[in-house]
């Protein structure tokens, strides 16, 4: 167990995961932009939330973090510097695929959005935390199985039900299983990609404090996507909002929620309903933006 | 006090469930036990509830979509349960249901023209010509154009498709229009725009929502009165304002704590 909570701090002034200037574009039309120039950064054991609506680029740019953009897509340009004591600083994006998988659930780990999808269903939940453990530790045996009870355990699951199948899981259940299959190497980074948006909000409301505590024990780098205003007060560090492929605005959690600079962020923000009632509801507002990119949006369909 | 346009008594129903080793063995679960709701002439309830807790189990049986075990449902006096399948499809003029995934409940075969108006030609409202003109004064209302009729459902984006959603369930002038969760696949931005056309068009068409959800923030700013499920029963019903100043039940108040973004608040 100590090993588990053995909190190694980098400490060569670098933040542990660094985007530089990352663009992504299909190769069928190398001209579009869906990711533009992207550049933030994530500390070890802070949460950065990237906010944005759906085909804002949020979900590309996680996934070019792991290496898992689609065929259709290449990194046209930028670098994702990451961070590792063993390993030394080095560039995800011109790793080889040998080298990616050396890394890939070892030291950066991804939670995906469905809990229903992402598991396979004719494997226990067991031996499916217990694959990385194998693969990336060696890990075999009476070692591996406390192991998994242990992670199960750390996720709020009886550690008796290795043995289940997801089908026997509630989605709240799954997603935890998630969370324990990607914290089993103990991570230096963890990826959520919209980890709650399935979930009710009883659940959710678990679900998002159990990562800020796995976060903060682990001392683990996490970067959260999601659309959700409400979910980002709850866990955000440092928050960058994107939009239409661009970031129109980073900064603290209190800078962004409180002080939005950009009037996109401001009418986001006001678009969310209260839960006091006390604002009137109102839709998005694009005014601000000038003609030409509106046209483009009705073109596309989006306003 | 307003007269309610549907009443809904004692609701009952019970699902199968396989259990045991093997599946050989069965249990019941009740996803209705005992439920009774009213909905008042003109105005927006509410059924909030996690997943599981029978909400959409109540949407689909208030319009007979399924078998009741028991209850009776009210409508306009005449007690749908007891209906036979004509006497059914008569009444569903008047009785609409917006679905809550806005890319599987259109017919992706279909135009939006022909989606939107299917409703008409199968209640033979008006000749074709009228009903051209009625499906194209509803596409405008909810903001979508005459040209659109020809285009596929996937062409358009989430929140359009929702709004053809929305067209389809008026275009027939009903009363009661029973919406599932009609937001919660939708981005921020487009919730608002959504709920704010849903109230708008309450207040033109004097329609009585039935309105599922589990965003509390949500409900907060369409419901008049609430009522809050839990494993089948109902735990607690009233006024927004009574039921989010003033909780009673203990699951009500968990519902209320677990509203994201309170944290920093």
């Amino acid at each position: 167990m100590t090993a588990l909570l053995n909190v190694d701090v980098i400490n060569n002034g670098r933040p542990l995961l660094q985007l530089e200037r990352l663009s992504i574009v299909s190769k069928k039309s190398p001209n579009r932009f869906l990711v533009d120039d992207v550049s933030f950064s994530i500390e070890a054991g802070k949460t950065t939330c990237v906010v944005g609506e759906s085909g804002s680029g949020k979900s590309l740019t996680a996934l070019s973090v792991m290496g898992l953009l689609s065929k259709q897509l290449q990194l046209s340009s930028g670098k994702v510097l990451f961070n590792d004591a063993e390993l030394g600083v080095q560039d995800l994006s011109s790793l080889d695929a040998e080298s990616l998988r050396k890394i890939r659930g070892a030291k950066i780990a991804m939670i995906f959005q469905e809990p229903m999808t992402s598991l396979n269903p004719v494997l226990t939940v067991g031996y499916q935390i217990g694959e990385s453990l194998t693969a990336h530790l060696g890990l075999k045996g009476a070692v591996l199985k406390s192991r998994i009870a242990n992670l199960l355990d750390m996720v709020g699951i009886l550690p008796n039900r290795a043995d289940s199948y997801p089908d026997e899981l509630s989605g709240g259940q799954r997603q935890r299983v998630m969370i324990a299959m990607s914290i089993a190497c103990e991570p230096r980074l963890l990826i959520a990609d919209e980890p709650t948006t399935a979930l009710d909000v009883t659940v959710q409301a678990q679900i998002l404090k159990l990562l800020d505590d796995l976060k903060t024990r682990m001392n683990m780098g996490m970067l959260f996507i999601t659309h959700d205003f409400g979910v980002v007060a709850d866990i955000a560090d440092n928050v960058v909002v994107m939009f239409r492929g661009k970031i129109v605005e980073a900064g603290t959690k209190n800078e962004v929620l409180n002080h939005p600079q950009h009037p996109y962020t401001k009418a986001l923000l006001a678009c969310v309903p209260d839960a006091e009632g006390k604002n009137p509801l109102q839709p998005i507002d694009y005014a601000w933006l000038n003609d030409s990119v509106q046209e483009a949006l009705v073109e596309e369909g989006i306003v | 006090m307003i007269s309610p346009i549907l009443v809904a008594n004692n609701l009952v129903k019970t699902y199968t469930q396989r259990s045991g080793k093997f599946g050989f063995g069965s249990s019941l679960v009740k996803a209705l036990d005992d439920v009774s709701v009213s909905l008042r002439q003109g105005s927006t309830l509410a059924v909030v509830g996690e997943s599981g807790s029978g909400k959409s189990t109540l949407a689909r049986c208030l319009l007979q979509l399924q078998p009741l075990d028991s209850g009776e449902v009210l409508f306009a006096g005449q007690d749908l349960s007891k209906m036979n399948s004509a006497e059914l499809r008569a009444v569903r003029k008047n009785l609409q249901m917006v679905f809550q995934d806005p890319f599987a409940s259109l017919n992706p075969r279909m135009r939006v023209g022909e989606i939107v108006g299917e409703g008409l030609l199968i209640h033979r409202v008006g000749t074709k010509i009228s009903q051209q003109q009625q499906v194209i004064a509803m596409l405008k209302r909810v903001g979508l154009d005459e040209s659109d009729m020809q285009k596929y459902p996937h062409e358009f984006s989430g929140g359009q498709r929702q709004r053809i959603g929305i067209a389809r369930a008026l275009v027939l002038q009903p009363k009661v229009v029973v919406c599932d969760e009609p937001v919660s696949a939708l981005d921020v931005s487009i919730q608002a725009q959504i709920l704010l056309l849903l109230k708008e068009l309450q207040q033109e068409m004097a329609l009585s929502y039935v309105f599922i959800s589990h965003d509390l923030r949500v409900v907060r700013h369409i419901a008049n009165d609430i009522v809050v499920m839990y494993a089948g029963k109902i735990v607690e019903q009233g006024s927004v304002v009574d039921i989010y100043n003033n909780p009673q039940h203990e699951y009500t108040r968990n519902l209320l704590a677990a509203i994201p973004g309170k944290k920093s608040a």
